[in-house]
């Protein structure tokens, strides 16, 4: 084990297994920067605001953000989450804010790799806790795009439809991906439905899986 | 820093006097229980003595307990072993039509059509009957009951936490093989009607044997149509398949052994599980209690140990320990109840004082004296607990954020609440060395501690919410979490 992997370590309840916290998730798990304190009352004292819940564990996430010229001027936060997500928010705001911002398009190309560099590391069954961050500046970058009419900027994750029998989309795949599953037998066992009945759609999942684990933890 | 813990449901510190009573069995008699010889035959002393403590206790006979590596062991053999043996029973009955009914004779299905066709493709499944917030010992062994050859019921419990007995009633059919609920659930400390359940399962089989009495005379059509009309179910009753001794009655009772009265005939139990690592004793060990008769097919099999129930050398200084910890737990049981019930009455009343919006999960007497599991509103578990753990604090959450599966607690939903509420329970859970002045100590630390998360919190649930406070946010994703409240069915597959 990495040694700046150390102190904080929670121990599963079921499994007995053990997690780390880096001291970097430690210090801003304890003080998160660039929360935000209080609701705005007005709706217009920030220029955009996103909510986001994360499929896999129930969290919720809320963004808010103030735009000059084309730089992120301002990123507030505030998160009904776990330790991983109030230290990853953390770090992910300021990673957009430093040194004058970075510009709406810089800012979309941070990946939750980035952040998880900058923390240190997270165990993998945390990985989902930092993409909720990612999500939320993309929805409130939307709002922004769209209150400014910029609507071709809007980026929308579409779902698509693998298995049609049972309503299954590559948001889907992509959620089991990020809950820990690395192959179709742990997707579907994470999704508790027999995903991939015919090859094609088997195949079709089998290469998803692959994607979104280059894309998460490649 | 000095730390408070109160996590005692989770496990237990080891008793110095257990301890003690364990040291001579590492080192100096170390023997091998089934030797002839002296090593051998003090092993064996000490395993006898064992169980004659803890048969006192619970007013069993030795050769009803069985010892396993715990809690989980003795769930697990207590369900799939009645689960097997049960099937065995249909394989016999399958196949014995034609062997003994001699070419001719009349069976009792000639009589009585309607007959129960068990283990065939279009037959009637065996039947368990659990409640949904059982620990998952009981409750995964179920789940996978369900996806092979049995059916499963898993019953609702009340908002406040308890099983209903009519409910139980309700759910009982010929083929019910095996009903088992907790004696306290292990979360939220409710205490469940385990002697009215006994009796219940005790008088439907009584109804069964009275039916099959029936069938052997010709005259016992009366005493039928009054069973039916209590059991509607036993109406087509006419097989022994499932003969009189079905339904069995489990309980796991480790939350409760160092609280409750044990005693089995007062249960009506006919199986229990108990195990040390929540009383003071060693981890690693337990017992299944078992009602002679009673038959289960044993899970580890080898050299026969444990009345060929459970195979493996005896662990002697774990089972030394068990038993000292039982007999102390037992004996103790009123003096703490009566020292940790004002306590935990305090810790709640305190809670509820200093902090706005917590509700407490489960009844608020019928539950263990050391447990008190409350639901913080609009804060995450995870984080409260890390929080107060550099304070020196420790206790749990049902947080989905801590379990392994992503999933929130399957008890706070089972009582009907939204998710986010399971993600804001806390439990608290005292034990011997608890003192006021922890409690003191705690209320210094935890609302602050809950005024600072709330601010990191974006959401604010209504008290009395039944449905998710956000949906929204959830905006075209497929919410898993969302689905499993009340109506959840348990893991089983859309086959
Ligand atoms: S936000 Fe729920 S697990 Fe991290």
């Amino acid at each position: 084990m990495d040694d700046t992997k150390k102190d904080i370590d929670v121990i599963n309840q079921y499994t007995g297994e053990k997690w780390y916290y880096t001291d970097i998730v430690k210090d801003h798990f304890f003080h998160p920067r660039n929360l935000l304190m209080e609701k705005p009352k007005d709706e217009n004292e920030f220029d955009a605001r996103g909510m986001v819940g994360s499929p896999a564990c129930g969290d919720m996430m809320e963004m808010w953000m103030k735009v000059e010229g084309e730089k992120v001027k301002e990123l507030k936060w505030k998160t009904f989450g776990c330790a991983s997500a109030i230290a990853a928010t953390s770090i992910y705001s300021v990673m957009l804010t430093e040194n004058g911002g970075l510009t709406l398009d810089e800012a979309m190309k941070v990946r939750p790799q980035d952040v998880m560099k900058r923390l240190g590391g997270l165990p993998n069954r945390k990985i989902h806790c930092s993409v909720l961050a990612d999500k939320a500046f993309q929805k409130t970058a939307n709002d922004y795009f769209r209150k400014t009419g910029q609507n071709s900027r809007i980026v929308v994750e579409g779902a698509r439809v693998i298995d049609a029998r049972l309503n299954i989309t590559d948001k889907d795949i992509e959620e089991a991906v990020l809950e820990g599953a690395a192959n179709l037998e742990e997707v579907q066992q994470k999704l508790k439905v027999g995903v991939g009945a015919s090859d094609e759609v088997k195949t079709d999942i089998e290469s998803l899986i692959r994607f979104y684990r280059e894309k998460y933890y490649g | 820093m000095k730390r408070i813990y109160l996590d005692y449901a989770a496990t237990t510190p080891v008793d110095p006097r257990v301890a003690k009573a364990m040291e001579p069995f590492w080192n100096e008699n170390f023997g091998n229980a089934g030797g002839l010889y002296e090593e051998g035959r003090r092993a064996k002393e000490a395993l006898t003595k064992s169980r004659e403590t803890i048969t006192k206790l619970i007013g069993a006979k030795p050769d009803e307990i069985i010892f396993t590596s715990g809690g989980t062991e003795s769930d697990n053999l207590a369900v799939f072993g009645v689960a097997n043996a049960a099937l065995q029973v249909v394989a016999r009955a399958v196949v014995s039509p034609s062997s003994k009914s001699d070419f001719g004779t009349p069976k009792k299905s000639d009589f009585f059509p309607g007959d129960l066709v068990v283990g065939q493709p279009s037959g009637v499944k065996p039947h368990i009957i659990i409640t949904k917030f059982e620990h998952h010992a009981v409750l995964t062994p179920c789940e996978q009951l369900a996806k092979e050859d049995f059916d499963v019921t898993f019953l609702d419990v009340g908002e406040n936490g308890i099983v209903d007995p009519e409910d139980v009633r309700k759910a009982l059919r010929p083929e019910t093989v095996l009903v088992s609920i907790m004696y306290a659930n292990n979360e939220i400390g409710t205490i469940q009607p385990i002697a009215e359940v006994g009796k219940v399962v005790k008088d439907f089989r009584m109804a069964k044997e009275q039916i099959l009495k029936d069938l052997a005379s010709p005259t016992g059509v009366s005493t039928r149509n009054f069973s039916a009309e209590k059991y509607p179910c036993l109406s087509k009753f006419d097989t022994e398949t499932f003969g009189k001794q079905y339904p069995y009655f489990h309980t796991d009772a480790c939350q409760a052994a160092g609280y409750l009265d044990l005693n089995v005939n007062n249960l009506g139990v006919d199986l229990m599980t108990v195990n040390a690592s929540k009383i003071y004793g060693p981890k690693g060990v337990g017992f299944l209690y078992k009602r002679s008769g009673v038959k289960i097919k044993p899970q580890i099999i080898g050299g026969g140990q444990e009345m060929r129930m459970r195979s493996g050398t005896e662990n002697i200084p774990l089972i030394v320990g068990l038993a000292k910890a039982f007999e102390l737990a037992q004996a103790e049981k009123d003096s703490e109840t009566a020292r940790l019930v004002p306590l935990r009455d305090y810790f709640i009343s305190e809670v509820m004082k200093r902090i706005p919006k917590v509700v407490l999960n489960g009844h608020t007497t019928k539950r263990l004296p050391n447990n008190i599991n409350v639901s913080i509103l609009d804060i995450e578990g995870e984080a409260l607990v890390l929080y107060l753990d550099s304070k020196g604090i420790s206790f749990s959450t049902g947080s989905a954020c801590t379990s392994e599966s992503l999933d929130p607690s399957h008890v706070i939903l089972a009582l009907g609440k939204p998710y986010e509420f399971a993600h804001s329970s806390m439990r608290f859970t005292l034990g011997r060395s608890t003192t006021k002045t922890d409690i003191d100590y705690v209320m210094g630390e935890l609302p602050k501690t809950v005024e600072w998360l709330r601010i990191v919190s974006p959401i604010s649930v209504d008290m009395n919410a039944s449905g998710m406070s956000h949906p929204e946010a959830f905006a075209g994703e497929n919410l898993r979490v969302k689905a499993k409240s009340k109506s959840y069915k348990p893991d089983v597959l859309l086959k």
